[in-house]
C-alpha cells in the first residue's frame, strides 16, 4: 500500500510544481502513467540506497548493509536453511489464515445480516481484538504444546478476530438503497446476500482480509519466537544468537517480502476478479 | 379546519373516479411518537401521472415506499389492482433518488437486474434490457459502469430498469433531484415521451412546484407534521403544445402560483 501510494505523490509532486515546459511535463506524465512499476522499482531503489549508506556509516555494528544482506539472503538460499524454514513456518500460517478467512468472513456476515448473532458473538470479538494476544501466545503453549496445533492456534488467535469484525461492519454498512432495490424487485433473501449485500460489502471484506492476513504473519513469527524456535523465528533467533547479523536481517527481511507479496497478490485478485469496474479508472 | 374539509371533498372525488390502478386507505405511519403519516386516502389512475407534492417532511417519500411495500403502514391498506398488498409486487417497479445502481455491475446488468432476479435466463433479459436501454436513450453505453455515467444517465439507467420488468406502476422518488437543471428540464420532457408511449401509471415525488405542474395529470398536495393530503389539484395542461410553450403558458403559471400560495405557509 505504501509502495503505491509514493509514487503517486511524486507524480504529483511533478505535475503541480514544476512550471517545465508543457511538452516536457507532458511527457513526464505520460511516462508516469504508463510505467507504473517504474516508481515502485525507484521507491526501492531510494530505500536500499538508504540502507545501504546507513551500513557503510556505519549506524551500529549489528547493523548490515543491504549488498551484504543480499548475499547473506543468497546464501541461505543455496544452502537450503531458508527453503527449509519457509517451509515450516507456511505450514501453520496458511493454515491458520485458511481457518480464520473461512470462519472469520462466515461469522462476520452472519452477525452483519442478523441482530441475534451480532449480540451473541461481537462482544467475544471486540475483547478479542483488544486483548493484547501475544501475552496469550504463552498460556496457548501450556494447553496445546509446542507442535503445529499450538502455532496454527496463535496464528488464528490474532487474524481471526480482525476478519470477522471488517467482516461484520462491512455487511452492517452496505448501501441500504441498493438491499431496498432487491427487496422493490421482489428477490429473495439468498439474492440479496448473494447478488447485493456480498458484492457491495466485497472492498470492506477484503480489506478485513488484508488486516487479517498481515495479524496471521505476526502471529506465526510470534509462535516462532515465543512457543518454539522453528522456520524463519528460528533462523532470526539463531543468527541473532552468533551475531550473523546480515543473516538475521536477510531471514527479517524476507518474511516481510513475503508478508507483502502476498497482501499485494490478494488485492490484484480482488480487483481483477471481483470488482471489474475497479480496472476501469 | 377548513383544510380538513377541503382534503375529504378531494377524497370524495377521487372515490368516483373510474378503474384506480393504486387505492390507498386509511394509511397512518408513526415512528415511535412521531406521526408520520395521518389518515391518507388516495387513488391513483391508470396510464396517469399523479405527483405528490409538498415540503421536506410531510411524508410523500413515506407514502411512496408503503405503496412500494418497502415500508410497513402502522394502519390502513394498500390495494394494487383491486388486492390488499403487503410487501413488494410485480405489479410495481421503484426509480430510487440515489439510483441505486450496483457499482460493480455494467449498465446492461443493471438494467436486467430486475430480470435476472425472476430468473430469466440471460439471453431474453439482455435482449429485453437492450430495448429499454434505447429507449431511455443510452444506446451504445451498455458495458459502462456506473461510475463512467453522468448523474443524469445514471437515472436513465435506473428509469430502464424499473421499465424493463414491465410492472403496471412506476413510483417515483425524486428521481431528477441529483441531476443538474439543464437535464433535469430534458429529462422532464422526455418522461412526458414515456409516459405517452409506454401507457404506465406513474406516481413520482417531487418538491419541486414547477416540475410537478408540468408533468402530472394530478397533484396531490401534502402538508407536514404530520403528513396530510392537504389539496388535490388537476392542472389539465395542453400538452400537445411545444415544452417551452407549456411553460410560458398562462395556465401553468397560474397553477404554479397557486400551488406556491398554498405552501408559502410551510417555507421557512
Amino acid at each position: 500500500m505504501q509502495m503505491t501510494a509514493s509514487p503517486a505523490k511524486i507524480d504529483d509532486a511533478l505535475g503541480t510544481s514544476k512550471k517545465a515546459p508543457a511538452t516536457v511535463g507532458a511527457g513526464l506524465r505520460r511516462f508516469a502513467d504508463e510505467w507504473r512499476s517504474f516508481w515502485v522499482v525507484l521507491s526501492l531503489a531510494i530505500l536500499f540506497g538508504a540502507w545501504e549508506i546507513a551500513g557503510r556509516v556505519p549506524i551500529s555494528y549489528a547493523f548490515p548493509t543491504f549488498l551484504e544482506t543480499l548475499s547473506a539472503f543468497g546464501e541461505m538460499v543455496a544452502d537450503g536453511s531458508m527453503i527449509r524454514a519457509y517451509f515450516l513456518t507456511l505450514q501453520p500460517l496458511l493454515l491458520g489464515v485458511a481457518i480464520s478467512a473461512l470462519f472469520g468472513i462466515g461469522l462476520g456476515v452472519v452477525m452483519g445480516l442478523s441482530e441475534k448473532a451480532e449480540w451473541l458473538l461481537a462482544p467475544v470479538f471486540i475483547v478479542l481484538q483488544a486483548a493484547p494476544m501475544a501475552a496469550l501466545v504463552p498460556l496457548v503453549t501450556f494447553v496445546y504444546g509446542i507442535g503445529l496445533t499450538a502455532k496454527t492456534l496463535a496464528v488464528v488467535m490474532l487474524a481471526l478476530p480482525v476478519i470477522v469484525l471488517n467482516s461484520y461492519k462491512a455487511v452492517r454498512h452496505v448501501n441500504p438503497s441498493l438491499v431496498d432495490m432487491c427487496r422493490s424487485f421482489q428477490g429473495t433473501r439468498l439474492q440479496q446476500i448473494f447478488k447485493v449485500i456480498i458484492p457491495d460489502a466485497s472492498p470492506v471484506l477484503f480489506a478485513g482480509l488484508r488486516l487479517g492476513i498481515a495479524a496471521g504473519f505476526i502471529g506465526v513469527m510470534l509462535a516462532e519466537l515465543l512457543i518454539t524456535p522453528t522456520g524463519i523465528g528460528d533462523l532470526i533467533t539463531y543468527h541473532r544468537s552468533v551475531a550473523n547479523y546480515a543473516h538475521m536481517y536477510a531471514a527479517v527481511a524476507s518474511i516481510i517480502a513475503v508478508s507483502t507479496l502476498t497482501l499485494a497478490g490478494l488485492q490484484y485478485v480482488e480487483t481483477h476478479f471481483l470488482r471489474p469496474e475497479k480496472r476501469r479508472k | 379546519m377548513t383544510k380538513a374539509a377541503l382534503a375529504r371533498t378531494d377524497g370524495l372525488q377521487t372515490v368516483t373516479s373510474d378503474d384506480p390502478v393504486v387505492q390507498v386507505r386509511d394509511i397512518c405511519k408513526k415512528y415511535g411518537n412521531l406521526e408520520a403519516l395521518r389518515g391518507i386516502n388516495l387513488e391513483f389512475q391508470r396510464g396517469k401521472l399523479t405527483t405528490l407534492l409538498g415540503p421536506s417532511g410531510c411524508g410523500k417519500t413515506t407514502l411512496l415506499k408503503i405503496i412500494a411495500g418497502l415500508v410497513p403502514a402502522t394502519t390502513g391498506e394498500i390495494r394494487v389492482n383491486g388486492r390488499a398488498v403487503t410487501g413488494p409486487g410485480p405489479e410495481r417497479a421503484f426509480v430510487f433518488q440515489d439510483f441505486a445502481l450496483m457499482p460493480w455491475a455494467t449498465v446492461l446488468r443493471n438494467v436486467g437486474f430486475g430480470l435476472e432476479l425472476r430468473g430469466v435466463e440471460s439471453v431474453e433479459r439482455n435482449r429485453i434490457a437492450c430495448r429499454y436501454i434505447e429507449q431511455v436513450g443510452l444506446a451504445g453505453f451498455e458495458d459502462k459502469y456506473p461510475h463512467e455515467l453522468s448523474g443524469g444517465m445514471r437515472q436513465r439507467v435506473g428509469i430502464a430498469r424499473a421499465f424493463a420488468v414491465n410492472a403496471d406502476v412506476l413510483l417515483l422518488d425524486e428521481p431528477f433531484s441529483a441531476v443538474d437543471e439543464q437535464n433535469r428540464r430534458k429529462f422532464q420532457e422526455d418522461l412526458l415521451q414515456l409516459v405517452e408511449l409506454e401507457k404506465k401509471t406513474f406516481i413520482f415525488v417531487t418538491h419541486s412546484i414547477e416540475e410537478a405542474v408540468y408533468v402530472s395529470d394530478r397533484i396531490v398536495l401534502l402538508s407536514p407534521r404530520p403528513g396530510r393530503i392537504s389539496r388535490v389539484i388537476d392542472p389539465s395542461i395542453d400538452r400537445s403544445a411545444s415544452p417551452d410553450e407549456i411553460r410560458r403558458n398562462a395556465s401553468y403559471l397560474d397553477v404554479v402560483e397557486e400551488i406556491w400560495q398554498g405552501l408559502r405557509q410551510y417555507a421557512e
